[in-house]
């Protein structure tokens, strides 16, 4: 039984949170924050120096061809961190997309690129609030142009290339995976404001943007589940990186505050928020695990780990996170304290891979199937 | 990562399985697999007779007490062999129900502050099940807050050194089955609360013990109060110091909750089952989005306890102490097994007020169970809230609450709230 990482592995999550404690101080996360550039370039370019932007990816793509247990580890880290950089999209969902069906041209245009950090991929579902359904997509695909709104896409307005969900005819079997160039014609894209600006959204217009086939016509919602459950996996641990943070910054101020003469941290009221606190992202952390096993070793049990590692993750990083503000009391909701980027994080990556309630339903009739075949 | 067992451990798992499939009482096993939630099982013969055989059995092949030493008993085996050994075994795991205050929590602390002759004499019969041991802890004004206890333990006036015990345990676990006692006791009023106490071991047969059953809540017979008049205690029964019993106390308390990889039963599995088959509007519950969004946190919950103790077992594979995570697992799994409970009776409708299977209670009744036992799950062996004190103050470096009768004589701490 080994259920955790491997020496090499905590070598690198330490290298990692040193690297980060220095690039991306609150000084930094705030800059993006507060300032027009929509992620942090710097902290981009140093990650992708480091070689960890491409653990996953395959040496024949650029990349270092670890394997996704480092990812987590990178994923952590980012969590903690609130990093204000776009590895999810562009690792972990468009690298995976190009690994799961790119064709040989299509990874070998864009893996290295992105493993470089030259390249920042974006994925383009939604179009209108609620569940991403085959009947809520109207981007339209035809003669290899596309045409219709996505909103919201995150990092949208900094994506060199794209993986866009469209309709090709009617029904719900007419949904395809299209590569578009964003630098091609026919795109226009503006940045919209987010619920997290240190996380940036875009509308994104094609106009009969030149579009590739990505995998087989028809598998597009096929393609998105499987791709989310691996994403899923790496959101959970930064959203277990986050949770933890959040608590050790309640835990910190409830030791520093005194009120009625005493420390904060002394009065039950506060020792069992934190203690409950502290049993969520317990929980969070064991069920990410298994899900970093199952996404490792390519399990049968990913779906159902997937499913487990991010409702559990949302579970936590969203208590802890408010909760965090809770033991700051009025501190905790100015501008001035760390505590709403947090908060802020842990509702944009809540939502992130789709909403909590649509987990849960993929986790229990995942479960009942499973269920049902051992029966 | 991966769950597979070392080459030692697959040698040891198929050396057990081996001597397992030989020797299980496998007359017993259907009874046990069948056993309603919170009870042993055995109705084909007499329980205790069960258990005891087993015991017996397991220690003359050195599968009692894997953990302790060879010379009192046990097995001698690693941490992980422990945890492989109740993988393994189950279901006769629950055969030792009666034994585990004993080997959870008496013998350590005998073992700890025991004479040697002492040990050789209590521990064996300890590991085989063929003396059983309580815990005469709890009072009834000091549970959460043990020290305030009041039980008295004073030197006979005789010369003999002997010691005489007035007073009153409550909720002392199979009292009424056990051979020895582990009792603490106040020596000394005049002092702060807890350093006026003193452990002491005796006869449950002693004159002038009295037990008697508690009838719980949910109808069973689980707990005994014990009362004391006048029972005699020879000095060499000390363990410990004369008032420092509240330091042999922790050796006890500290074993209680490093029961690794025990897993403990949450309901979610007979949850998810019946959510699969109960229906709501001619469709099976489990179609109802409300429905899953209660399963997947629940379900969440359960898998989390579940890789809480891998990753405390890959710790004992390594041959590492495991971190303070499996302090979470009785809290979750108490507050998880009532509220999921409560909610199975809620998916019955009316129906769900139906104690027993007999009269048509769904699923056997089982849920009802599980929601009328709970409660006691949630106090018994730390409640919730001293667990969440041990988490803030142990776990996250909290300071520990103002003790507003740590320095006051116990004789002098108030004992009535009002009037």
């Amino acid at each position: 039984m080994d259920l955790d990482f491997s020496d090499d592995q905590k070598q690198l999550r330490d290298t990692l949170r040193r690297f980060l404690a220095d690039r991306c101080t609150s000084t930094a996360v705030r800059a993006i924050l507060e300032g027009p550039e929509p992620y942090d370039r710097a902290l981009y370019k140093g990650l992708a120096e480091m070689g960890v932007l491409g653990a996953a990816i395959p040496e024949e793509y650029g990349g270092l061809g670890l394997g996704h247990l480092e990812l987590c580890v990178l994923a952590e880290e980012l969590g903690r961190a609130d990093a204000p950089v776009p590895v999810a999209s562009s690792i972990y969902l468009t690298a995976e997309f190009l690994l799961a069906a790119g064709s040989e041209a299509q990874k070998a245009a864009w893996l290295p690129k992105l493993a470089a950090g030259e390249a920042i991929g974006a994925v383009a579902l939604a179009e209108r609030p609620g569940r991403v359904t085959p009947a809520s997509i109207q981007v339209k695909a035809e003669g290899g142009k596309i045409s219709g709104v996505k909103l919201p896409v995150a990092d949208g307005d900094v994506a060199d290339v794209a993986v866009v969900a469209a309709r090709t005819g009617a029904g719900d079997q007419a949904i395809s995976l299209f590569l578009v160039d964003m630098a091609g014609p026919g795109v226009s894209r503006e940045a919209v404001e987010s619920f997290d600006p240190t996380r940036s959204q875009a509308r994104v217009t094609f106009n009969g943007a030149p579009a590739e086939l990505l995998g087989a016509a028809g598998e597009g919602m096929a393609l998105i589940e499987r791709v989310f459950d691996r994403a899923a996996v790496l959101v959970a641990f930064e959203q277990v990186g986050g949770a933890d943070r959040a608590l050790e910054m309640a835990r910190d101020y409830a030791l520093d505050r005194m009120a009625f003469g005493r420390q904060i941290g002394s009065f039950q009221a506060i020792k069992h928020m934190l203690a409950d606190m502290y049993v969520s992202a317990t929980l969070a952390r064991s069920n990410a695990y298994y899900g970093a096993w199952a996404l490792s070793t390519d399990a049968a049990e990913l779906p159902i780990a997937a499913a487990t590692a991010r409702v559990s993750a949302t579970q936590a990083f969203q208590h802890c996170a408010k909760n965090n503000i809770q033991v700051h009391g009025g501190m905790g909701f100015t501008w001035a304290f760390d505590c709403h980027l947090y908060y802020r994080r842990s509702n944009v990556l809540a939502l992130a891979l789709g909403s909590q309630t649509t987990w849960e339903d993929k986790l229990i009739e995942r479960m009942r199937r499973q269920n049902t075949a051992a029966a | 990562m991966n769950f597979d067992d070392t080459p030692d451990e697959a040698a040891f798992r198929a050396k057990i399985r081996v001597w397992l499939d030989a020797n299980a009482p496998r007359h017993l096993e259907a009874e046990l697999r069948n056993a309603g939630f919170g009870f042993q099982g055995v109705t084909s013969e007499d329980p205790m007779t069960a258990s005891k055989a087993w015991q017996k059995k397991k220690q003359a092949a050195g599968y009692a007490c894997l953990h302790w030493p060879k010379e009192y008993g046990g097995g001698g085996f690693s941490p992980i062999e422990r945890v492989i050994w109740n993988q393994e075994e189950a279901p006769y795991n629950s055969l030792s129900g009666p034994f585990t205050i004993g080997h959870g929590m008496c013998g350590p602390t005998v073992m700890a502050w025991a004479t040697e002759e002492q040990k050789r004499r209590l521990l064996p019969p300890c590991a085989s099940g063929e003396e059983i041991w309580c815990q005469l802890f709890s009072e009834p004004a000091g549970g959460s807050d043990l020290a305030g206890l009041r039980t008295r333990a004073e030197r006979a006036s005789d010369g003999s050194g002997d010691w005489i015990v007035n007073g009153q345990k409550i909720w002392t676990s199979g009292a009424q089955h056990s051979d020895w006692g582990l009792l603490i006791s106040r020596t000394d009023p005049d002092v702060a609360k807890h350093k006026g106490l003193t452990m002491f071991y005796l006869s449950m047969k002693t004159p002038g013990i009295e037990i008697r059953p508690i009838k719980q809540a949910n109808g069973d017979h689980g707990f005994n109060e014990v009362y004391f008049t006048d029972v005699r205690i020879p000095d060499a029964q000390r363990l410990g110091d004369v008032n420092q019993g509240w330091e042999v106390s922790l050796t006890t308390l500290m074993n209680e909750r490093l029961s690794i990889g025990s897993g403990m039963p949450t309901g979610y599995p007979e949850l998810l089952s019946y959510c699969m088959n109960a229906e709501i509007d001619g469709r099976p519950a489990i179609d109802d989005s409300n429905v899953r969004s209660r399963l997947a946190t629940y379900a969440v919950r359960a898998s989390g306890l579940r890789y809480t103790a891998m990753r405390a077992i890959t710790a004992l594979s390594k041959g590492e102490t495991p971190g303070p995570e499996n302090s979470i697992g009785k809290l979750v799994a108490g507050a998880s097994m009532q509220e999921l409970s409560m909610f199975a009776m809620d998916l019955m409708g009316q129906g769900g007020v139906l104690r027993n299977g007999k009269d048509g209670a769904d699923a056997n009744g089982r849920f009802q169970a599980m929601a009328m036992r709970s409660p006691a799950t949630r106090i018994e062996g730390g409640s919730d809230e001293i667990l969440r004190n041990i988490i803030a103050e142990r776990v996250l470096g909290l300071p520990g609450d103002i003790r507003v009768d740590k320095n006051v004589p116990f004789r002098d701490i108030p004992t009535k709230g009002r009037g």
